[in-house]
């Protein structure tokens, strides 16, 4: 039952991935934004999880009530009083200047909180599980942490296809001049999908803090992770996305079992197989 | 000679395209509920001249008037939500969307009036058999008639369409011609910018033509010959 075990861990983490990759697959699709900054907005998130449960003592789940809505206004002020005056017919000004987001965040995090490695700690949940037959378990968190991103992912889905806000997504993704005449203020539009992608951000961060230990350093290889996940899935496509993060994690856990260095090792190598196999991701989204 | 009636005013309007002047001066009046025509060879300005009036090109404030209220540095967006629609040359539809879901966010802006999903459906009831196809599986000529829906579905007062006619066989375009006067009769003003001007002769109260970036004729339709809209349209 071992490789079940491996297999099984390896999909629970994918779903942390796939809530790293969705906010950045969203912005990439509405806008065409690549965010380099993206992992450490997700430590930025994590960073201020601890600052909710020291300050004010509450549960590391439950600060979630509170890192949510600021991670979703400082989308929306981030979009609207910079990015999106980097937008335009060039690609370079939103690269360079998330770039330099990316470091600001990190030097900022380690002004504040120093390059101490820290952990939120939610007792007897951390350690919880069901027990699957003899030899199988599963612990409570990361099926939590699964089922939170399928929830994310579907509510994007629907969102996305079912909803005015969606098609408006949909519609400034295609064509922003022709989107203006229906009345859309892209600048609002963009904001608000950043608003969502952070809303998203804050939960992976605060998921992240409470799995693993975190510093102010590891955002840019959460950013990879989120990048790979997005590409294996192929752009534009949330349950893509989600797959992406499965196959990233069942390739690591994979890996590790191998070899305890060959972790992050596999889930690269993963990622480079789909490249090479299917350039344009599993689940492309085919469009004219 | 400011028209209080006036519903688009544009008051010695100019256009540049960075070092490249497209319109010079133009004075511009169209009424509510009136179907203004405006003709002109390719290159004319008669694009840049909506492109203008919508915003997609910036203007000094005054030098376009709607309802008398100063629009010109507007952003496209509010101008569009005031009441102002454009059919784009080419269609535009996005190809994400279904029909009715290019239909649907014609509605966006949320202005209540008569065009509803329904009323366009009634005007083409091809769309409504498509209604869940791709916007772009269309064959042109309903592509161009779910453009129009697109925009009517904002009820504006001003219906601009450019170029409607542009790439379709002659029967779908006498197809859409026929929908127009439709349009119109809900109070719903219409300006029409053609390169072929027989269908929009046929509908029009009055018409300007363009060329090269100046009005070089206007006034109504009935009492303009065929040889002064040559002279005006080539510049012979």
């Amino acid at each position: 039952m071992d490789w079940l075990d491996t297999v099984i861990q390896g999909v629970l983490l994918g779903g942390l991935y796939a809530l790293f990759a969705a906010g950045l697959s969203l912005i990439f699709g509405v806008m065409r934004l690549v965010n380099i900054a993206h992992g450490d907005l997700i430590v930025l998130a994590s960073f201020l999880g601890l600052a909710v449960v020291q300050g004010i003592g509450m549960h590391p789940l439950l600060s979630l009530v509170l890192v949510i809505p600021i991670m979703l206004g400082l989308g929306y002020t981030l979009q609207r009083g910079l990015l999106n005056f980097t937008l335009g017919s060039d690609i370079l000004p939103p690269l360079l200047v998330t770039f330099g987001l990316s470091i600001i965040i990190q030097n900022v995090l380690l002004e504040i909180f120093s390059a101490d490695t820290q952990r939120l700690q939610i007792g007897a949940l951390s350690t919880a599980s069901i027990h699957i037959g003899e030899s199988l378990a599963v612990g409570w968190f990361p099926l939590i942490v699964f089922l939170c991103a399928i929830g994310v992912v579907a509510g994007l889905q629907v969102l996305l296809s079912a909803t005015r806000l969606g098609r408006a997504f949909r519609a400034t993704s295609d064509d922003q001049q022709t989107a203006a005449l229906m009345g859309i203020n892209d600048r609002h539009i963009f904001a608000l999908a950043m608003a969502l992608a952070l809303g998203v951000v804050a939960l992976a961060g605060v998921f992240l803090a409470i799995r693993t230990n975190f510093s102010p350093a590891i955002g840019p290889a959460r950013l990879i992770y989120a990048f790979e996940a997005v590409i294996i899935g192929g752009l534009g496509n949330p349950w893509g996305t989600l797959v992406g993060g499965v196959i990233l994690g069942v390739a690591q856990s994979v890996g590790a079992t191998i070899h305890p260095g060959g972790q992050i090792l596999a889930g690269h190598v993963a990622f480079l197989v789909v490249l090479v196999l299917r350039p344009g991701g599993l689940f492309p989204r085919t469009r004219e | 000679m400011s028209n209080t009636l006036a519903l688009l005013e544009t008051v010695d309007l100019t256009a540049f395209y960075s070092d490249f002047q497209a319109l010079f001066g133009i004075n511009f009046s169209l009424n509510t509920g009136e179907t203004v025509a405006v003709i002109g060879a390719n290159g004319a300005g008669k694009s840049t001249f909506l492109r203008s009036v919508v915003g997609q090109l910036n203007s000094p404030a005054e030098s376009v008037l709607y309802r008398g209220k100063p629009i010109g540095a507007l952003p496209v967006h509010r101008i569009v939500r005031m009441g102002i629609a454009l059919v784009p040359e080419g269609r535009k539809l996005f190809p994400s969307l279904s029909v009715e879901e290019n239909l649907s966010l014609g509605a966006y802006g949320g202005r209540v009036g008569p065009w509803r999903l329904e009323g366009v459906y009634n005007l083409f009831p091809v769309l409504k058999e498509r209604r869940t196809a791709p916007a772009t599986s269309l064959s042109g000529g309903e592509q161009q008639m779910c453009a129009i829906g697109r925009a009517l579905m904002s009820n504006p007062e001003l219906l601009l369409c450019d170029e409607i006619s542009l790439g379709l066989a002659p029967i779908v375009i006498r197809d859409i011609y026929q929908t127009l006067p439709r349009i119109a009769e809900d109070g719903t003003a219409l300006l029409l910018v053609e390169q072929d001007i027989q269908q929009a002769l046929a509908i029009t109260d009055r018409l300007y033509c363009f060329q090269e970036g100046r009005i070089s004729l206007s006034g109504k339709a009935g009492e303009i010959s065929r040889e002064q809209i040559s002279a005006a349209y080539f510049g012979i």
